[in-house]
């Protein structure tokens, strides 16, 4: 098939709105910010993407994903590339998308913080934050690291559900 | 992609050195790390020390792929399973066995604290955009690692009287192999020169007191800071544990060198 001329790039890009995160089911690889950008090298189809985590063991299955999407779609002459101009971070991350966190039970991330804060924030108190279930802020850190390594561990104390959150990066 | 084009190859030999030591501490002391996966002290620690782990394998794999791309070597695997101990550049305090729990952390906190320091002169230092925005990248991983071990040194040094002498002892043992972190040789003096390294020498001083602040708060006693230190390890010379690592490490890839996971 001849790509350029047949397929607009809105087309690819919904197309890869339907390429789901395996690590976090409810969002699609778009709305996490992991695709950078989708263009034409002649011929050539070009899907930049980027890791959220460097050790992030989901990259290569998202990889795969879109090749495996890209090609039922009848897409033959294409490159996923990994781009690490710039780095991913959690504000890419659409309200939508935070949203839909929030109802899956991970409290979602906030604004980043700027990193010439870091050592006096060491001193400083730890950040609150609310219970995806109840809303409560009577929460505590368990444990920097959950299950995958973009989430943490907390406890809600108010409904007694321990939850993960979305870390902020 | 065009990585190759248009670098005098002196200058290509540089950055593929800068590149590998970067590369080959991460690989190293994240794959000391991965021992503790199904060991750890509690299963907070074991997800924590295996993703900390994982972070720092995805650093150097990161930095080799772009090693590879600049020395057109096929890819990131040839510098991490194809090398022998002579040919790899990190320091030896991350090749070190991973002892208990407290030297562990103990190290984590001493690397991850220079790793803060080096990457923040780094980032303001290096042009190239690609390396730059790994280095970015690595940068807000490398805080958590300062962060997560840190909590841990003030648990251990201020908790029992076994987990305080643990890893006071622990920080006695590692202080010989820190001197190396901040020793310039001539190929970074030279990296220096051409914008592509930082003068390391001068993180030793903030280094040194954020280290002092956290054992202070944490009742531990700051080691001796003039004594011998170890040296040697960036031009090859390494301590017998690193033989023993990579043996581990490259044993299937190199008995299987075409093997594939289905």
């Amino acid at each position: 098939m001849n790509t350029k001329q047949t397929i607009s790039k809105s087309k690819i890009w919904s197309w890869l709105e339907e390429v789901i995160d395996p690590e976090i089911p409810v969002l699609n690889v778009v709305e996490m910010g992991i695709v950078r950008g989708v263009e034409f090298e002649g011929e050539s189809l070009i899907v930049k993407i980027t890791p959220t985590y460097s050790g992030c063991p989901a990259i290569n299955a998202i990889e795969m994903e879109i090749h495996k999407k890209l090609k039922e779609k009848g897409i033959e002459n294409f490159r996923v590339v990994t781009d690490y101009k710039e780095s991913w971070t959690t504000d890419w991350m659409t309200d939508h998308a935070k949203k839909k966190l929030k109802d899956y039970g991970i409290a979602p991330p906030d604004k980043s913080l700027k990193s010439d804060d870091f050592l006096a924030n060491l001193k400083g108190s730890q950040k609150i934050v609310p219970c995806p279930w109840c809303d409560s802020m009577d929460t505590e850190l368990e444990s920097e690291f959950g299950s995958t390594a973009c989430k943490s561990q907390y406890y809600c104390n108010n409904c007694d559900q321990p939850f993960e959150h979305f870390k902020c990066i | 992609m065009n990585t190759n084009q248009n670098i005098p190859k002196a200058k290509k030999e540089l950055v593929v050195e800068i590149l590998l030591r970067l590369a080959d501490d991460r690989l190293i002391h994240g794959h000391r790390l991965s021992e503790w996966a199904g060991h750890g002290p509690e299963l907070e620690e074991d997800l924590a020390l295996a993703n900390v782990a994982l972070d720092m394998i995805g650093h150097a794999a990161a930095l080799y792929k772009y090693a590879a791309e600049i020395e057109g070597k096929p890819d990131e695997d040839h510098y991490a399973y194809f090398r022998d101990d002579i040919d790899f550049k990190n320091v030896a305090m991350v090749e070190l066995p991973k002892g208990d729990f407290a030297f562990t952390i103990a190290r984590q906190f001493l690397f991850s604290a220079y790793s803060y320091f080096l990457y923040e002169k780094l980032i303001e230092t290096v042009g190239d955009e690609q390396f730059n925005g790994m280095l970015q990248k690595h940068f807000k991983e490398i805080k958590y690692h300062f962060r997560h071990s840190r909590e841990w040194v003030f648990r251990l040094g201020d908790g029992t009287e076994e987990s305080h002498e643990r890893i006071q002892h622990a920080f006695d043992e590692i202080w010989m192999y820190t001197g190396e972190l901040f020793s310039l040789d001539d190929a970074e003096r030279t990296a220096i020169d051409k914008n592509l390294f930082v003068d390391i020498s001068e993180l030793k001083e903030p280094w040194l007191a954020l280290v002092k602040d956290t054992l202070e708060e944490a009742t531990l006693t700051l080691p001796d800071d003039d004594q011998y230190m170890f040296s040697g390890s960036r031009q090859g010379k390494h301590t017998e544990h690193l033989g023993h690592l990579l043996a581990q490490m490259q044993f299937l890839r190199r008995s299987y060198p075409d093997a594939e996971w289905k």
